[in-house]
C-alpha cells in the first residue's frame, strides 16, 4: 500500500492539532520557546470554532467593579461547576486570565473600553461582577483574529531572519489528523490528509498538543459546526490517554428555535446580561420560580429588585435570568413541557420592551443582524423565540493541571481548550472558555516545548503504523456496499438527542448503549462515494468513528452517575449527591471498548477551601468533608490567637 | 412554501466542469446552504462546499449565487421567486479546487505580507488606555470575517490574473486602514505602505466591495478613501469642508503647516464629532510630529458620501455618468496641484532655520 501511496513527511518539534484559541495560543508559546511548530486545522486558518464565541472572555481585571479579584472569580467558577472542577485548574485560570487578556492588547486586539480607557467588562450568567472582556458580541472573532495576526507577525520575524515565513511556524489549513502515532508509550507523530487533494501527510514530532475543541455534532440541535466531531477526544483515547467528566454536556439555554434550518444556532447570553428577560406564553417572567436553594442568596426575588440590579448591582441581587446555564436550560425545558411554550417550541426572550432600539443595535449588533437575516425578526421590536441547544462539552482529556500533559499511559501528549477536561467541572460558566483557551493554551504550548527539549532521542514512527493508518483512511472509499455516512450521522444524532439529551433516564441510557453498539457495526462498514479530492462524504465517514466512541463515553458515564449535577440531569436521581462530588468518571479504551473507572477528586488546598462560607459548602460536601473543614477553621483560629 | 425547487450548481475541478441541474426539496425558512446540505445528504454526497458556523460569523461559505458573491448561509430561499432557478457557482476570482471550493491562498499570502501591529515600546501589558471613540474606527474593520467576497468582486483582480501580484485587495486595504487608525500602533507609514506595496492606486473607488460585504463594513468610504488621502488633505467633501471653515472662522486653520499644537493636551480628550486620524491620542511620537510642523493629528471629517445615482450605485461607466470619466476619488472640488497650505510638509531643515 505505501509504495503506491504518496505520503508527504514533515519534521517538527511541536505539532499543535487545532487552530482555535487554544491551539493558536499554544503554538505561539512553543514558537516563542524556539521550537519548530506546526499548526493543523480542519478548516481554513481563522475559521475555527472560537470565531463563533460571542459574549466575551472572563478575567478578573476589576475594571468595572474594583472589588473583583481572582478569589471571587475562582469561587464563581467552582460554584458554576458545582464543585466538581479540578480546583487547581480553576485557580490557575482565575489567577492568570487577566494577564492573558492584557497580552492580547499587545498583539493588537481592540476590546471595548470603559470611560477611563480600560478594557470594558460585562455581566454574564454566574459571574458575580461584570467580568467579561468583550468586543460587541463578536469577542471570539477578535480573539482568533488577534492570535492569527500574532502568528503572522512571528512569521514576518522569521522571514526577516531566515528568509522564509514558514521557517519556524507553519499553518497547515484544511488538513485533518486521523491518527496519532506512538513509539512505545511516547508520541512520535501524527498522520492525516489534506482535504483539498486527499493526499496523505505525516508529521514526525515528539510532542503533540491537542486543541481540537468539542463534540457537539453528535447532536442534531447544536450550536457547534461540522468540525466538532470529537476528534481530539478520540485521538487521545486511542493513544492511551484518559477522558474525564464525559457525562457533562452543556445545553445552552438560548438557541434559535425558528426557522427549523437554523435550530440550535446560538443567541448569546449577553442578551440577558444586557437586560433581556425570559417569558412564557402567558407573558410571565418565569425564572423567579426556578431559583434553586444553593443560589437563593445571590438572586433577586422580585422583578423590581432584579431590574434595579442593572444599574445598582452593589445593593440589589441579580435577576434569575442570569443563573448558570444548566439551571436556565432546565427551566425552559419545564415551561415548554408544561405547555407554556412559544409556537415554535421554545420560550420568549424579550429585550425589545426593555431597551431602546438604538441601544440594542449598538450592544448586540450581530444578534440584531442574525435574527434579521435568518429569521426575519427585528429584535428591537419583537421578542425572540429560544430553546436549549447542545453547546459545550465539559468533559475531555484528563490532564495535569499545571502542564496540560495527558494522563493515562502516553507521554508527549498535551491538551488544552474545550478538548481538555476538569477545568469547568460539571458546568462551564459563560466566558470562562475563551480565557481557559488562553491560559491553558499557553501552558500546554510551553510545556510541550520543554518536554521536547528534555528528550535525548526522538521517538520514531513505525512504518507499519503508517500503513495501517493509510488503510483505515482509504477503507470507506474502497467499499461500495456500506451505508451513506450522512444517514449514519443522522441516526447517531437521533440516538444521542433522544436518549442522552438534557434530561436522562436509566432505561433510555441503557437503550442508547445498545443502539450505539449497533451503530458501531454499521459505521465500521460505511462507504463513501466519489474520489479523494475535497470529498465531504469521505471526510464525514472518517469522523464518524470518532463521534461514535465519544458518544459511547458520554452514554456510559451518564448511566453510571446516579445524581443530577450541572450538565447531567437524571430524572430518576434528581438531587445532587455529595458523595458523587468526590468522584470523577474516567474513560479509557481497552482495545475497542470503552472502560469506565471511578477516581477520587483531588482535595482542595486549605487556603482555597477557606475562601467559601461553611453554609455554602454544606450544600456540596459530605459530612466527613465538612468535619475536616471545621477542623481546619478551628486550627486557623488557634493559629491566629497564638 | 415547501416544495421542489430548481438548482443549477457548478460541478468540476481545475480541469473544467459545468452547471448541473438538481431538483431539491426546500422548506420554509431555509437558506441556500441548507439546500446544499440536503443535496449532499441525498443526490450528491461528494459535492464540495465550505462552511462552519451557519450564522454568518466565520466567512467560510462564500459562493456566487445567481452571479452575485454571497454567503450561502445568509441567503434565504425566500428572497427568490417561487419558480426562479437558483444558480450557484464558485468564487470567480480564485482557482477552483472542486465544485464550490476555491483556492483562496492568495488572500493568506497578502495577509502575510501586510506588516503586523507594532506595539508601542514603552507601554506595559495592562497599561493600554484608549477611548471608545478612538477604537471604534478600527473596530469597524476588525468585524471582517474574511469571507473574501470583496476580494472576489473587485474588478482589478476579478478578471485580471496579472494584477494579483501587485494588488492586495480591499480586505487588506482595510487591514492597513485599521492599523493606521489604531490609537497605539507604533508604525506611521501605513498609508504610504498601502500606496507603495499594496497597490491602493489600482482602486478607482467603484464601491463594489462595500456592496457585497456581509458585515456591512464601509470598505471604501471609511477605509480606502481615507487611506488614499495620503499627504493630500481632506478637502474632498465640500460640505464638511465649508462647514468647518465657517465654524472655525477666526481660528488658525487646523490643516495648515503652521498649526503645531504645541503644549496641547492629548488630542483624544478635546474631540467633538470628528475623529482623529492616524497616530493616536496617547502617542508621544504624534506630539513630536506636531512639534516639527507635520500634523498627522489634524481632525478629519467623516468621509464623503459618494456620488451615487438613484439606485444607490456609483455610475461605473461613462455611458451612465454625466462626466467623461470615472468620478474623482477626492471629490469634485479638489483641483490639482493642491494649494501648498493644505499639504503636510516638514522641511528637513526647518528647525535649523529659526
Ligand atoms: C456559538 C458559540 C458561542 C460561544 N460563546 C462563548 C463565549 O461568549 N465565551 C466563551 O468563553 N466561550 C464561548 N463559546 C465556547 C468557546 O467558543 C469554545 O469552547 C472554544 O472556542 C473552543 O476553542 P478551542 O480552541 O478549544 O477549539 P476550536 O476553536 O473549536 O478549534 C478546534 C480546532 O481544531 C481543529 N481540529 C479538530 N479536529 C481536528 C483534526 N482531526 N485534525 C486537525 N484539526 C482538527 C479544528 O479545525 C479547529 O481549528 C461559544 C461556543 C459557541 C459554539
Ligand atoms: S472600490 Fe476599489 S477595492 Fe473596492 S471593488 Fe472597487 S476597485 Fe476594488
Ligand atoms: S471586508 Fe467584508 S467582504 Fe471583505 S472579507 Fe471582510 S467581511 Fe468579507
Ligand atoms: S457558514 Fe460561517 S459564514 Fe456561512
Amino acid at each position: 500500500m505505501t509504495t503506491t501511496t504518496r505520503i508527504e513527511r514533515h519534521h517538527y518539534d511541536v505539532v499543535v492539532i487545532g487552530a482555535g484559541g487554544a491551539g493558536l495560543r499554544a503554538a505561539i508559546e512553543a514558537r516563542l520557546a524556539g521550537k519548530k511548530t506546526a499548526i493543523i486545522s480542519k478548516s481554513l486558518f481563522g475559521k475555527a470554532h472560537t470565531v463563533m464565541a460571542e459574549g466575551g472572555a472572563a478575567a478578573a481585571m476589576g475594571n468595572v467593579n474594583s472589588r473583583d479579584n481572582w478569589q471571587v472569580h475562582f469561587r464563581d467558577t467552582m460554584r458554576g461547576g458545582k464543585f466538581l472542577n479540578n480546583f487547581r485548574m480553576a485557580e490557575l485560570h482565575a489567577k492568570e486570565s487577566p494577564q492573558r487578556i492584557w497580552e492580547l492588547e499587545t498583539y493588537g486586539a481592540l476590546f471595548d473600553r470603559t470611560k477611563d480607557g480600560k478594557i470594558s467588562q460585562r455581566n454574564f450568567g454566574g459571574h458575580e461582577y461584570p467580568r467579561l472582556a468583550h468586543v460587541g458580541d463578536r469577542t471570539g472573532l477578535e480573539l482568533i483574529r488577534t492570535l492569527q495576526q500574532k502568528i503572522v507577525s512571528l512569521q514576518q520575524e522569521d522571514q526577516r531572519e531566515f528568509g522564509s515565513y514558514d521557517a519556524r511556524i507553519r499553518v497547515f489549513s484544511e488538513t485533518t489528523i486521523t491518527e496519532l502515532l506512538l513509539d512505545g508509550d511516547r508520541v512520535a507523530g501524527a498522520f492525516g490528509y489534506y482535504r483539498e487533494s486527499g493526499e496523505f501527510i505525516l508529521f514526525e514530532a515528539p510532542a503533540v498538543v491537542l486543541a481540537t475543541g468539542g463534540v457537539g455534532r453528535s447532536y442534531k440541535v447544536t450550536s457547534n459546526s461540522w468540525e466538532y466531531t470529537g476528534d481530539g477526544h478520540a485521538l487521545a483515547l486511542r493513544a492511551g490517554a484518559t477522558l474525564i467528566n464525559m457525562e457533562f454536556l452543556q445545553f445552552h439555554p438560548t438557541g434559535m428555535v425558528w426557522p427549523p434550518s437554523v435550530k440550535g444556532i446560538l443567541v448569546t447570553e449577553s442578551v440577558r446580561g444586557d437586560g433581556g428577560v425570559l417569558k412564557n406564553s402567558e407573558g410571565k417572567r418565569f425564572m423567579f420560580d426556578y431559583v434553586p436553594d444553593v443560589f437563593r442568596k445571590q438572586y433577586a426575588e422580585t422583578e423590581e429588585e432584579a431590574d434595579r440590579w442593572y444599574t445598582d448591582p452593589d445593593n440589589n441581587r441579580r435577576p434569575p435570568e442570569l443563573l448558570p446555564r444548566d439551571e436556565v436550560a432546565r427551566a425552559i425545558n419545564s415551561e415548554v413541557k408544561a405547555g407554556r411554550g412559544s409556537p415554535a417550541g421554545g420560550v420568549f426572550l424579550d429585550i425589545a420592551s426593555r431597551r431602546s432600539a438604538d441601544e440594542i443595535r449598538r450592544r448586540l449588533p450581530s444578534m440584531y443582524h442574525q435574527f434579521k437575516e435568518l429569521a426575519d425578526v427585528d429584535i428591537t421590536a419583537e421578542p425572540m423565540e429560544v430553546g436549549p441547544t447542545c453547546h459545550y462539552v465539559m468533559g475531555g482529556v484528563e490532564v495535569d493541571p499545571d502542564s496540560g500533559a495527558a494522563f493515562g499511559h502516553v507521554r508527549g501528549l498535551f491538551a488544552a481548550g474545550e478538548v481538555s477536561g476538569g477545568m469547568h467541572g460539571s458546568n462551564r460558566l459563560g466566558g470562562n472558555s475563551l480565557s481557559d483557551l488562553l491560559v491553558f493554551g499557553k501552558r500546554a504550548g510551553g510545556h510541550a516545548a520543554s518536554y521536547a527539549d528534555g528528550l535525548t532521542a526522538r521517538p520514531k514512527v513505525a512504518v507499519h503504523e503508517v500503513e495501517a493508518a493509510v488503510e483505515t483512511a482509504l477503507a470507506p472509499l474502497q467499499r461500495d456496499t456500506g451505508e451513506n455516512p450522512y444517514t449514519l450521522q443522522q441516526d447517531l444524532q437521533a440516538v444521542m438527542g433522544d436518549l442522552v439529551g438534557i434530561i436522562r433516564r436509566e432505561g433510555e441510557l441503557a437503550d442508547a448503549l445498545v443502539r450505539l453498539a449497533e451503530l458501531r457495526e454499521r459505521v465500521a462498514k460505511v462507504s463513501a462515494a466519489g474520489g479523494r479530492r475535497y470529498n465531504p462524504g469521505w471526510h464525514l465517514a472518517l469522523d464518524l468513528r470518532n463521534m461514535l466512541v465519544v458518544s459511547e463515553c458520554t452514554a456510559k458515564a451518564a448511566l453510571e452517575r446516579q445524581e443530577s449535577r450541572g450538565g447531567h440531569t437524571r430524572e430518576d436521581y434528581p438531587a445532587m449527591e455529595p458523595k458523587w462530588r468526590q468522584v470523577n468518571l474516567v474513560c479509557a479504551l481497552d482495545g475497542d471498548t470503552v472502560q469506565l473507572t471511578r477516581k477520587p477528586l483531588p482535595k482542595m488546598r486549605p487556603e482555597l477551601i477557606g475562601l467559601f462560607d461553611r453554609a455554602e459548602l454544606a450544600k456540596y460536601l459530605t459530612d466527613e468533608e465538612l468535619a475536616d473543614f471545621d477542623a481546619l477553621v478551628a486550627d486557623a483560629g488557634e493559629a491566629d490567637n497564638r | 412554501m415547501s416544495g421542489k425547487r430548481q438548482f443549477r450548481i457548478w460541478r468540476g475541478d481545475e480541469s473544467g466542469g459545468d452547471l448541473q441541474d438538481y431538483m431539491v426539496e426546500v422548506n420554509e425558512g431555509e437558506v441556500v446552504l441548507d439546500v446544499i446540505h440536503r443535496l449532499q445528504a441525498t443526490d450528491a454526497p461528494d459535492l464540495a462546499c465550505r462552511w462552519n458556523c451557519k450564522a454568518g460569523k466565520c466567512g467560510s461559505c462564500s459562493m456566487e449565487i445567481n452571479g452575485k458573491p454571497r454567503l450561502g448561509c445568509m441567503t434565504r430561499m425566500s428572497t427568490f421567486g417561487d419558480d426562479e432557478t437558483v444558480t450557484v457557482t464558485p468564487l470567480r476570482t480564485f482557482p477552483v479546487i472542486r465544485d464550490l471550493v476555491t483556492d483562496v491562498s492568495f488572500n493568506y499570502e497578502k495577509a502575510r505580507e501586510t506588516p503586523a501591529f507594532a506595539p508601542p515600546a514603552d507601554v506595559a501589558p495592562g497599561d493600554y488606555r484608549m477611548q471608545q471613540v478612538d477604537v471604534e474606527r478600527s473596530q469597524e474593520f476588525r468585524k471582517c470575517i474574511e469571507c473574501f467576497l470583496c476580494q472576489t468582486v473587485c474588478h482589478v483582480i476579478r478578471d485580471h490574473e496579472e494584477n494579483k501580484q501587485a494588488f492586495s485587495g480591499p480586505r487588506y486595504f482595510i487591514r492597513a486602514a485599521e492599523l493606521d487608525m489604531h490609537p497605539l500602533d507604533a508604525r506611521t507609514d501605513r498609508k504610504e505602505y498601502a500606496q507603495a506595496e499594496q497597490g491602493l492606486g489600482f482602486c478607482n473607488i467603484t464601491k463594489c466591495c462595500t456592496e457585497v460585504c456581509p458585515e456591512h463594513i464601509k470598505i471604501t468610504d471609511n477605509g480606502i478613501i481615507p487611506m488614499k488621502e495620503r499627504v493630500v488633505d481632506r478637502r474632498y467633501d465640500p460640505l464638511v469642508w465649508l462647514g468647518s471653515k465657517i465654524f472655525r472662522r477666526g481660528e488658525t486653520p487646523q490643516t495648515s503647516v503652521t498649526t503645531a499644537r504645541q503644549g496641547s493636551a492629548t488630542p483624544g480628550s478635546a474631540r467633538g464629532g470628528l475623529h482623529s486620524h492616524a497616530g493616536g491620542s496617547h502617542d508621544s511620537r504624534a506630539e513630536a510630529q506636531a512639534q516639527s510642523g507635520v500634523n498627522w493629528h489634524r481632525e478629519v471629517p467623516h468621509p464623503t458620501a459618494p456620488a451615487v445615482d438613484d439606485r444607490g450605485k456609483l455610475p461605473l461607466t461613462e455611458l451612465t455618468f454625466d462626466r467623461a470619466a470615472a468620478p474623482s476619488p477626492f471629490g469634485d472640488d479638489v483641483t490639482f496641484p493642491l494649494p501648498p497650505e493644505h499639504l503636510n510638509f516638514a522641511h528637513p531643515e526647518q528647525d535649523n532655520k529659526h
